[in-house]
């Protein structure tokens, strides 16, 4: 078995990782994150990738260092995350999702139709 | 790209080695990052083997230069002392046993560690009782391991070491290599076929073909070098035109091609426009292009 797919390069998916961990609860804020060593070892990825994919979160403000200990999830993380991925979903997702609508179609009655019947099964 | 001067541990400059009328590398050049897991790349006869002999000081150049550590390796006992490479055909002694092999190889290798023998030794359950000529090919490449990463040699060959393994044990190897390149820091030269399965432990890649060094790259700038582009027959081809091409396929009016060299954003958008889907390339794609265009050249000829 393969950890990761080749649609997107390794250390941005072991950035997306950390962060579902963050949103999900699993890491919360606070917690220390594993280290560039650990997820190298267990993900069997070279330790410059780890690396990449942990500072990218450390630029983010996601992570922070703290000098001899590990990194640690910042304060707030999760609610950056979260509006993140509230800004992807309102701004990219749903374009894609009515002009597909558009291109079947469907009129905005039959799409408010079927978001219902989705949202409340 | 950050500029860094690079601690080079391997330099190979313009090496050429000839067995009689084969050229087996032409002019070969590729630098190794000290402490970095590299891996050797290229299709069966490209010249892999012969360079790793010629840097271990086993072999040497009809003509070029290589630097191990700074120093020609050919009868150097410093990179004698400092390098560790098992051949894929490595032959014992007919009477010789596990404890004979690894006593004989912690006799050559000063950083040598009896403790991690041991552990991988256990790992890879190699038999204590067994004559090592009597060893399964599995066997023979899990011997190979423990001398390899038990030497602890700052810089370590492995010639294909996964041959004869099945996939659990290939993981294991990853897995402790990735650990001992962690915890003892050192260079690793790796060549493989296994490219999917091992290219995310290489931080740098060099793909040989025919005898010369065609990539020499950091593994993350591999991506935007190489693309596949896919769709109409006609359409396909008069994209190509004038690009180079490394590999084509074509299946009644479907054609696909591996086209080297940079896309600018405006040629994606003109292939986007006609119906053309342009795609990323997979590392062992690329390379398997790579072989694949020499030989199609050569039916031509």
């Amino acid at each position: 078995m393969r950890l990761f797919d080749e649609s997107k390069p390794i250390f941005q998916q072991v950035a997306e990782t950390i962060c579902n961990d963050i949103i999900s609860g699993v890491t919360p804020e606070g917690d220390q994150v594993p280290s560039t060593n650990e997820i190298a070892v267990f993900y069997r990825i070279n330790p410059a990738t780890a690396g990449k994919g942990l500072n990218l979160l450390v630029d983010r403000g996601i992570l922070y260092k703290k000098r001899g200990i590990g990194m640690f999830v910042a304060e707030g993380a999760r609610k950056q995350l979260l509006m993140e991925r509230e800004d992807a979903f309102t701004h990219t997702q749903i374009k894609t999702f009515v002009s597909e609508a558009k291109s079947l179609g469907l009129d905005l009655e039959t799409v408010r139709r079927l978001i219902e019947k989705e949202y409340n099964s | 790209m950050t500029t860094h001067t690079a601690d080079l541990v391997i330099e190979v400059k313009n090496v050429t080695r000839t067995f009689g009328a084969t050229t087996a590398l032409d002019s070969v050049s590729f630098q190794v990052e000290r402490n970095t897991i590299c891996g050797l790349l290229g299709s069966n006869g490209a010249g892999k083997t012969t360079i790793m002999a010629i840097i271990t000081g086993q072999d040497r150049a009809n003509s070029g230069e290589v630097r191990v550590d700074g120093h020609d390796p050919f009868e150097s006992a410093h990179v004698a002392d400092s390098t560790s490479f098992v051949r894929d055909n490595q032959r014992y002694p007919d009477d010789y046993k596990l404890h004979h092999v690894l006593r004989a190889a912690a006799m050559f290798h000063p950083n040598w560690s009896d403790q991690l023998a041991d552990k991988l030794v256990a790992t890879f359950r190699l038999p204590a009782k067994t004559q090592v000529k009597k060893f399964s090919r599995g066997q023979l490449s899990a011997l190979a391991i423990v001398l390899g990463l038990a030497s602890r040699a700052p810089i370590t060959v492995f010639d294909e070491p996964y041959l004869g393994l099945d996939i659990a044990a290939r993981d294991r190897f990853y897995e402790i290599l990735l650990q001992e390149h962690l915890n003892h820091p050192r260079t690793f030269l790796i060549s493989t076929h296994l490219i999917e399965e091992m290219e995310n432990i290489f931080s740098h890649v060099v793909v040989l073909d025919q005898g010369k060094a065609v990539v020499n790259s950091e593994v993350e700038d591999l991506d935007g070098l190489v693309y596949e582009v896919a769709g109409k027959a006609v359409l396909v081809e008069e994209f190509v035109r004038s690009r180079t091409v490394l590999k084509t396929r074509t299946v009644g009016t479907l054609a696909s091609a591996i086209v080297s060299g940079p896309l600018a954003e405006h040629d994606r958008a003109s292939a986007q426009a006609v119906g053309l889907t342009l795609s990323s390339v997979a590392l062992h794609d690329f390379v398997s292009a790579i072989g694949n265009s020499y030989n199609l050249t050569e039916d031509a000829s």
